[in-house]
């Protein structure tokens, strides 16, 4: 039988204002993609998701944002204390199809997390593009660095590296013909134009996918969004998803 | 604990426990099956199963508010065959009774989902209280005339117990289940959500896409308590309570108010073994309150 993980946080760090990464003990290897559903305390009821950033030595690292009331309390809890984690959850991403060529891991922002666990598995001829709003909120280049045989970012206002968008870099990229798949995680709108590219160009691609959700395991049917013309769950159908089969704009 | 006696009976059958678990949190039953065995509760009820598959409202769905939980899923769903082939055949391997929720989109779906389901259901629980859909749902279930008359043509349709789950969203909830008794249910549900609207201050959007949905969990528990002793003391039928239910004194407290059984719902969204773990808590409380048998303290609140 399955059943969640009491789960004790062993590091904490601020990666940006406001945005978190903590490592917990986790006896569980989740895959790329995958995601925990996480109690956030006493006072918030639902859990919430996160997707998989690493996963070490039985250690489970994931990152971030405060946004709401569930995201705050979770950022209030310290080394030491024990979190109720149910998972890991949900579908991976294909890295088994990424083909003989270069993988692409394309994020924005806090959409980052899961491509870096995914790229771990891609391999070495894999190559990172990062957006962020500004400056300040660039994260985690170091790591991507470590992993990917080049780590491209661009910032909304130029205040680091080149001003653009991930789909300029990508657009670039994809003239040398090498690119055989693209793992994309971020804003809804940058990965609808994402995967577009994708499919004009004939490149498989896949997207992690999210929605506000209530029970993480399928029983609730609250996180829908549509896959070819239907509610799927992002739960337990995702959060991965063929960028082909999503409909962006429902 | 070897002569506790933790059986209730509804409307004839007999539930080995008085824990069931309430439509639309459970999904029917794939999911949580693999966080513990079925066949430790009472009873499960089915995600409400209408005529032809549903698609259900768009996108948020579910939304938090203080000690409660807002949704507009909209019954989604595969339809009666599929619950008939697929879902059903599956349930039937625990040993638990099966509640079939049923949510036509109008009194004749209802009568038809109602004869397909035949005898291959322990009971049928009539939905005419979703606050999610246009057209069925709560719109049937506010109106006593109305109640009677889908309860009797329904009814007519049963092989099995038929149970009706009220809407706590009208005036007089006595005169809703009155009304549902005089039509023939065999027993009652309550409460399903109350009508309810979370709004995000920044964008002045709505967090549901639907707009408004229905509150669930400990926020309506005081209500819910309060229209099961109502029900209870007014009506001779057997009443499934639920509304909050997130620990094992709070399905005590429903059975005190007079409730033979108690649902858990939003409790299933929180973690998915919560009605194995009510189910353990309200052993502790019947054992540290020396209570053998369940049925002792069916409607045994000691009221002003």
């Amino acid at each position: 039988m399955e059943k969640t993980h009491s789960c004790t946080i062993v590091k904490k760090t601020m990666l940006c204002p406001d945005t978190y990464d903590f490592v917990v003990n986790f006896p569980q290897e989740p895959k790329p993609g995958q995601f925990v559903h996480i109690s956030c305390g006493e006072g918030v009821m639902l859990r919430r998701p996160m997707s998989v950033c690493d996963y070490f030595d039985n250690n489970l690292r994931f990152s971030f944002a405060v946004r709401g009331k569930g995201t705050k309390l979770l950022a209030q809890h310290s080394v030491g204390d024990k979190l109720d984690i149910l998972g890991p959850l949900g579908t991976n991403f294909g890295v088994d199809k990424k083909g003989d060529g270069v993988s692409l891991v394309i994020g924005g922002g806090i959409g980052i997390f899961p491509l870096f666990y995914t790229a771990k598995f891609l391999g070495e001829k894999t190559e990172a593009i990062l957006g962020f709003r500004t400056k300040d909120l660039v994260i985690m280049e170091d790591d991507f660095n470590a992993v990917c045989s080049k780590t491209h970012i661009v910032t909304d206002d130029g205040s680091y590296n080149c001003a653009g968008l991930v789909t300029d870099i990508f657009k670039e990229r994809l003239q040398k013909g090498d690119i055989t798949s693209v793992y994309t995680c971020g804003p809804r709108g940058m990965m609808k134009a994402v995967a577009e590219i994708a499919a004009e160009n004939d490149i498989f691609c896949e997207v992690s996918l999210e929605e506000r959700m209530g029970c993480g395991i399928g029983s609730c049917a609250v996180c829908v969004c549509k896959i070819k013309g239907k509610y799927l769950k992002v739960c337990q159908n995702g959060p991965i998803f063929n960028a082909r089969e999503v409909d962006f704009d429902e | 604990m070897n002569n506790l006696d933790m059986s209730v009976n509804i409307a004839g059958i007999s539930l080995k426990n008085p824990i069931v678990t309430a439509s639309g949190t459970f999904g029917n039953g794939w999911e949580i099956s693999r966080y513990y065995d079925l066949s430790e509760l009472g009873a499960v009820t089915s995600k409400a199963i209408t005529l032809s598959p549903k698609q259900g409202n768009p996108p948020p769905r579910i939304a938090e508010t203080d000690s409660g939980v807002l949704n507009s899923v909209g019954l989604q769903n595969s339809g009666i065959e599929f619950f008939l082939k697929y879902d059903l055949p599956n349930l039937r391997r625990y040993d638990t009774k099966v509640i079939a929720n049923i949510s036509g989109n109008t009194i004749e779906e209802n009568c038809e989902i109602a004869k397909r389901l035949g005898g291959e259901v322990d009971f049928i629980e009539l939905n005419i209280s979703c606050p999610n859909v246009k057209q069925g749902g709560v719109a049937f279930g506010t109106d006593p005339r109305i109640v009677y008359d889908i309860t009797g043509r329904v009814r007519e349709h049963c092989s099995v117990p038929l149970i009706v789950k009220l809407s706590p969203n009208v005036t007089d909830i006595v005169e809703i289940a009155v009304a549902a008794q005089k039509g023939g249910a065999n027993a009652l549900s309550l409460i399903n959500t109350l009508l309810g609207m979370k709004i995000d201050v920044n964008t002045r959007k709505p967090i549901l896409a639907n707009n408004t949905g229905g509150l669930s969990g400990p926020a309506v528990k005081p209500v819910a308590v309060r229209m099961v002793w109502q029900v209870a003391k007014n009506v001779d039928l057997p009443i499934i309570g639920m509304g909050g239910i997130m620990s094992g004194e709070d399905a005590a407290e429903f059975i005190l108010a007079g409730a033979s059984a108690v649902a858990v719902g939003t409790a299933n969204l929180v973690t998915p073994t919560a009605a194995l773990d009510i189910k353990k808590q309200f052993v502790q409380y019947l054992v540290k309150n020396k209570i053998k048998n369940v049925k002792d303290i069916i409607g045994a609140v000691i009221a002003n």
